[in-house]
């Protein structure tokens, strides 16, 4: 059977460093035209091959994967890992550097939603242009303009200009447009982390609606729960390289366990480079649990300790080590301090460790950001040393039950997920 | 009793993908050296063009008091100041029509062919969202947006038609040829505004060069003066490698009936402007793999 997708061997490098390539002027460009044959002379007087230290970054690295017709596949991995460089390159927008890949079918891409919206437009003439953006026919757009704007759920605005709208209105239409896309081969990158969450809700049955029609999607996703949800197989991407290809579950326990998603400890041995200020210095900070082992992802039934070692170097300090938590969508959770009272405790000299308990079933499923700072007694109490994003960790539900999930596999919302304690009477 | 039947509800099946039209969809790999100019490419995405330009149209004179107004007086305040200047007070020739007359001939397709060019030239930078996130023909972009200073050229058209019926000039039987003369000037903004906009992805230069550029550009055109003062009919053919000569004279042949007609004038225009448009576009397509990089 032919695949829908192809990708063989494809490689993406990026030039670094050295002169900016951005907004080179002109000037710059006939400067180096006329230096380069002497330098390049030069070169290969003294030897060398080139002179141009070729500092270039692999963005994608031998990438190699098929995907059958009617086969959903999320492509996963951390911030630069890649992915969006794969979904650019499979929709044309750029090209590979080698490698190529083959898609056979009509491709749709959505990199992002209301690509090429104007603001100065009516929605009704928005829904147009981006539809011919997104390459729908202008008979095609017609025929679904009515199923578009019921999609949307923005109606009596239609004829109002776009940049009149909130931002809800406009994702909603933005991406009401983009559910209507009917290529054969869909390319999605992260647009359904846009609205609210009832529409989010919707925006995810539309995305199963596409699967179940047999249509072949590459779904890009930092959403565990989504790509679980949603896809069959998913390629996992380090440092522009395939990590791990498979049924999903596997891939995504690969990517949680094996540390490709996040950093849960930090330490600064070289002590002159770590945050440091008023005679105390921050030596390490990591995230475990109950044995001590260092763990990226959390079983979301599991507690979570964060430990804060540091070092005091000047006697009579009052302080309290303390910490945020921070989700994806950068929202702080909550703070924790040490000790209501910490202002009068006087800390000794010398090494110390804190340790903070998490309870299991607390934190919400998705990726984690802690913030660690020092208070000190100063009025206004102020931070005397931050670090922001010192680790990051990531929950998952292993759907084993014995979580607020359960068993169940349907989009959980709230920035929180504890357990709850229950009491029923009946009569 | 009759044996009732069940008819099962006809359940609408999605159509498979396979049913749908087989498309050519070409290897998604590094390409080299210089590319095929894919001009069928163009035609497949001509609603796309249609849609840019008509955005382009409807977006142009919003909050603007006088809206398309502009179109007209951009032409008509510069014949204002050049009937002054040149006409009154420099006492420059103009083939036999009015001064004003004969210089609004000719700033009629100039501004179309200016506007066409500046706007072409900063289009692909100013479109940066779209080529970064959505495939197309890139050419698109330029396309769309020198077709889209055609409608101001229609405006600033009909009323050089009412500064004829003023002077009480009928349109020659030459106008038939008028068109020749538009696609000309398209031709010629569309070839420098496929240089200049590829240029500018990496060379923000090119923002800053083109105000002088059209400003040279507009003394090197015979628009405020007549061609005819250049004597020998070899220099006017020579002068003609710019391609606006062309346009200009065509113009005024055309519309206005002054001379004799242009032919070796437009024929080294057309050549010229050919040319410009061709090499601007290979240079385009070559340079349109790392737009979205760099962009």
């Amino acid at each position: 059977m032919t695949p829908a997708v192809r990708v063989e061997r494809l490689g993406k490098a990026y030039r670094i460093g050295g002169p900016p390539e951005r907004y080179r002027s002109l000037r710059d460009a006939v400067a180096q035209a006329a230096r380069a044959p002497f330098e390049r002379i030069g070169s290969v007087l003294r030897g060398r091959s080139s002179v141009v230290s070729d500092r270039t970054f692999l963005a994608l690295d031998d990438v190699s994967f098929e995907v059958q017709p009617g086969e959903v596949v999320g492509i996963i991995g951390r911030n630069g890992a890649g992915k969006s460089t794969l979904l650019k390159i499979l929709s044309r927008i750029t090209e590979p550097t080698s490698g190529y890949a083959d898609l056979f079918g009509r491709v749709g891409s959505l990199l992002e939603v209301g690509t090429g919206f104007h603001p100065e437009l009516t929605g009704r003439e928005n829904i147009f242009l981006n539809g011919a953006i997104l390459g729908m026919p202008r008979r095609e757009i017609a025929r679904k303009f009515d199923e578009i704007v019921a999609f949307s759920e923005i109606e009596p605005f239609i004829d109002t200009m776009v940049k009149h709208y909130s931002s809800g209105m406009y994702m909603r239409l933005a991406f009401a447009v983009a559910a209507h896309l009917e290529p054969e081969i869909l390319l999605i990158d992260e647009v359904l982390a846009v609205g609210d969450l009832a529409f989010q809700k919707k925006c995810l049955g539309k995305m199963e609606d596409v699967s179940r029609l047999g249509r072949t999607v590459l779904f890009v996703s930092h959403n565990m729960s989504a790509v679980t949800r949603l896809c069959s197989r998913a390629v996992l991407l380090d440092q522009g390289k395939v990590a791990a290809a498979g049924p999903t579950p596997a891939v995504v326990a690969e990517y949680v366990f094996k540390g490709h998603g996040t950093r849960a400890e930090r330490q600064w041995p070289d002590t002159s480079r770590a945050p440091a200020a008023d005679g105390i210095r921050l030596l390490a900070v990591r995230a475990h649990d109950a044995a001590g082992v260092v763990q990226e992802s959390f079983d979301i039934r599991q507690p979570i300790a964060i430990t804060v070692e540091y070092d005091v170097a000047r006697p009579g300090l009052r302080f309290t080590p303390c910490f945020d938590v921070i989700n994806d969508a950068g929202v702080v959770l909550f703070l924790s301090q040490e000790r209501p009272d910490w202002q009068e405790i006087v800390r000794a000299e010398g090494r110390h460790a804190a340790t903070c308990w998490l309870p299991g079933n607390f934190l919400a499923e998705g990726t984690f950001s802690v913030d660690v700072a020092f208070w000190g007694v100063t009025t206004p109490p102020r931070g005397v040393i931050e670090e922001n994003g010192a680790i990051s960790i990531a929950v998952h539900d292993p759907l084993e039950g014995g979580s607020v999930r359960g068993r169940s596999t349907n989009a959980y919302p709230g920035v929180l997920r504890p357990m709850l304690k229950w009491e029923e009477a009946s009569a | 009793m009759p044996e009732q039947t069940i008819v099962p509800a006809p359940i609408a099946l999605p159509a498979p993908a396979a049913a749908a039209p087989p498309v050519h969809v070409p290897r998604v790999q590094r390409s080299r050296g210089w590319v095929s100019l894919k001009l069928a490419d163009l035609w497949e995405y001509r609603e796309l063009v249609y849609f840019l330009t008509w955005r382009d149209v409807k977006v142009r004179y919003k909050q603007t008091v006088l809206g398309a107004c502009w179109a007209i007086l951009q032409p008509l305040l510069t014949m204002l100041v050049f009937s002054l200047f040149f006409g009154k007070l420099a006492k420059m020739p103009s083939d036999g029509v009015p001064y004003p007359l004969f210089a609004f001939a000719a700033l009629v397709p100039w501004t179309f062919f200016a506007n066409g060019l500046t706007q072409s030239s900063n289009s692909l930078v100013g479109s940066a969202n779209l080529i970064t996130k959505v495939y197309f023909p890139r050419l698109v972009v330029p396309v769309a947006t020198v077709l889209s200073s055609a409608l101001d050229f229609l405006l600033a058209f009909a009323v050089l038609l009412g500064m004829m019926a003023y002077y009480r000039m009928a349109p020659a039987a030459t106008i038939v040829w008028l068109p020749l003369f538009v696609i000309l000037a398209f031709l010629a903004a569309l070839g420098a505004g496929l240089w200049l906009s590829a240029m500018n992805v990496q060379f923000r230069d090119v923002r800053y060069t083109v105000p002088f550029l059209t400003q040279f550009w507009l003394f090197a055109t015979p628009i405020a003066y007549p061609i005819s003062l250049l004597d020998a009919p070899w220099k006017q053919t020579v002068f003609a490698i710019n391609p606006m000569v062309g346009v200009v004279e065509g113009f005024r042949w055309a519309a206005l009936g002054t001379t004799g007609a242009p032919v070796a004038v437009g024929v080294v225009s057309f050549a010229s402007a050919s040319i410009v448009a061709v090499s601007g576009a290979l240079y385009f397509r070559r340079m349109e793999r790392t737009f979205a990089d760099i962009v």
